[in-house]
């Protein structure tokens, strides 16, 4: 377990990097801001604003078609994005990265283009207890206009998926395999190398939704040979509204365009019109170019601080968090398993989550309560909600004294 | 005492709590506790008021031309901000609930509960007693 594993040294000045992200410096409700909701969305730090004010100020232009020396610019800082994603996912080509809105239009994406065309009647699609909503929705689509089948990865009590069921769902009707690399609700890092091993044993394609890893674990998609996988910049200490769609050359040029517009054509007669080669080929309309400019400058954050130290430094935040919280009067943890990113998950005998959430908040604590957009899974639990912290490179350990003081007091007060 | 009165008295009463949020947020579920125990009969899927969190089951009677809310919440924030509003309506007239203007909430900060989350029943909690409100004002009418 989490708990019992030895804390890692590392050499980040935690005190340091709080200085780059503005935001954390404010009181809320009249205490110091403690900012727990990091797998929602992570804060930005100076890097990612200036690029954003910088992109607006000094280069905007529309990109890809312009002549002129702006537009160059532009293109240009775009294009660097593209690279600097191929590198931090071990990509083999820049054409393999699409540039989305964030996971969830990633999935759209995939199960849109791919699904609709290679997957027929009776054919089975399998995800995971374990999912975010959006893994799961998309997928259903499909299911229903094919006529297809989907099956569902169960979750044991620790909150890991269960391999053994895991194999005896695969057979050769299976044609998709779509899974996160970590859980958001409990943080749980799949084994997704196995899971990918396995799922090419019978011939389906694997999804992989990285929502969770981007920020916080190693991703080489070669290593992993995974077909797809997808990050959101915003949890990632990049700005909202940008993330990338990482998919197999091979794949990707089989499959039909997403979404229909400028960019995304090589010509266009009324007669027919043929497709712009990749990436563009899924890239229709101006995109979120100020933002995915910024992105670039929060990937280089996370490289420059080391994905290593940050991992370390946010594994013991989950270590000091877990042994605390789990020792206070009624606490249940939800989500106990060995390999986890720095998510804590946790009910209260006889408090509803929602009054934990919002007793918190008036200390100036944000976490996150609800079904965290994953209602199979808190059905699986017998649960309506958790209260969920979540930590990132800018947290400390005096932050979590706070929060367990705020429980106590909460929890003081309902007995 | 009348809608506004009521109002002014518990804009008086929280006005005691200096705008502290901690305190504000303990008083309010305070209140939630002495709410008058709801008949858990009464707790039907007809009677929710669903919010993304929290729930609230409520119903209503008309006693003399008056109308009686009776509410709960599985939630003990939520139930606090139900117990404002049931001292606020109970014993006033159809017609009053009606062209009641909740300007307390604002007052005591309350709105920040409310705002612009999914995330408790309440706007939906409010809608749901003018409803009553509209309902008993419509039979009462037919009667006269």
């Amino acid at each position: 377990m989490t708990t019992t594993s030895p804390a890692l040294s590392t050499t980040l000045d935690v005190e340091k990097i709080r200085k780059e992200f503005p935001i954390l410096h404010q009181t809320v409700n009249g205490r110091d801001l403690v900012y727990f909701d990091n797998a929602a969305t992570s804060q930005k730090p100076l890097v990612v604003i200036n690029a954003l004010t910088e992109y607006y100020k000094g280069y905007n232009a529309n990109i890809h078609r312009g002549i002129h020396t702006l537009a160059e610019k532009a293109t240009k800082a775009f294009e660097q994005t593209r690279l600097t994603a191929k590198e931090y996912i071990n990509a083999k080509s820049e054409q393999e990265i699409i540039f989305t809105r964030g996971v969830t239009e990633s999935i759209n994406l995939v199960a849109s283009s791919y699904g609709r065309t290679f997957i027929k009647e009776g054919d089975e699609i399998i995800v995971s207890e374990l999912e975010h909503h959006s893994n799961i929705v998309p997928w259903q689509f499909v299911v229903e206009e094919k006529n297809a089948v989907l099956k569902v990865i169960p979750v044991t009590d620790r909150g890991e998926l269960d391999l053994d069921a895991y194999r005896k769902l695969l057979s050769s009707k299976t044609k998709i395999v779509a899974v996160n690399h970590a859980s958001n609700s409990l943080g749980t890092v799949n084994p997704i190398k196995e899971i990918i091993r396995l799922a090419h044993e019978v011939g389906a394609v694997v999804f992989i939704d990285g929502a969770q890893a981007g920020a916080h674990l190693d991703i080489d998609v070669q290593e992993l040979d995974c077909d797809f996988y997808t990050v959101s910049a915003h949890k990632m200490y990049g700005p909202t509204g940008a993330g990338f769609l990482y998919g197999k050359k091979e794949l990707l040029e089989k499959m039909p365009p997403y979404q229909g517009g400028g960019e995304m054509i090589k010509e266009v007669t009324f007669k027919k019109t043929t497709y712009n080669d990749l990436p563009h080929k899924f890239e229709a309309g101006t995109p979120n170019i100020a933002d995915v400019v910024a992105f670039r400058y929060a990937m280089d954050f996370i490289t420059e601080t080391g994905r290593a130290a940050m991992a370390a430094h946010e594994h013991n935040l989950l270590q000091y968090a877990t042994e605390r919280v789990s020792r206070l009067k009624g606490v249940n943890l939800v989500g106990t398993a060995p390999e986890k990113v720095s998510v804590l998950s946790f009910t209260v005998d006889g408090i509803h989550p929602f009054d934990i959430g919002q007793m918190l908040d008036a200390r100036g604590i944000a976490v996150r309560t609800g079904h965290h957009c994953t209602q199979p899974l808190m059905d699986r639990y017998g649960i309506e909600g958790t209260v969920r912290a979540s930590f990132a490179v800018y947290n400390t350990k005096k932050e979590i004294d706070q929060l367990v003081e705020g429980l106590e007091r909460v929890i003081n007060f309902m007995k | 005492m009348d809608i506004n009165e009521i109002q002014e008295e518990i804009i008086s009463e929280f006005s005691l709590l200096d705008s502290d949020m901690e305190m504000t947020v303990f008083y309010i579920m305070e209140l939630g506790q002495k709410l008058p125990v709801m008949d858990d009969a009464l707790k039907t899927e007809e009677n929710v008021v669903k919010g993304c969190q929290s729930k609230v089951w409520l119903t209503a009677n008309l006693d003399d031309d008056k109308i009686y809310f009776s509410a709960d919440s599985n939630t003990a924030i939520t139930k606090g901000l139900v117990s404002l509003l049931i001292r606020i309506f109970n014993g006033q007239s159809p017609e009053a609930i009606l062209n009641a203007n909740l300007h307390f909430m604002q007052k005591i900060g309350m709105e920040r509960f409310i705002g612009t989350q999914r995330s408790n029943g309440f706007a939906a909690m409010i809608k749901q007693m003018k409803l009553y409100a509209l309902a008993f004002k419509t039979k009462l009418e037919l009667k006269s």
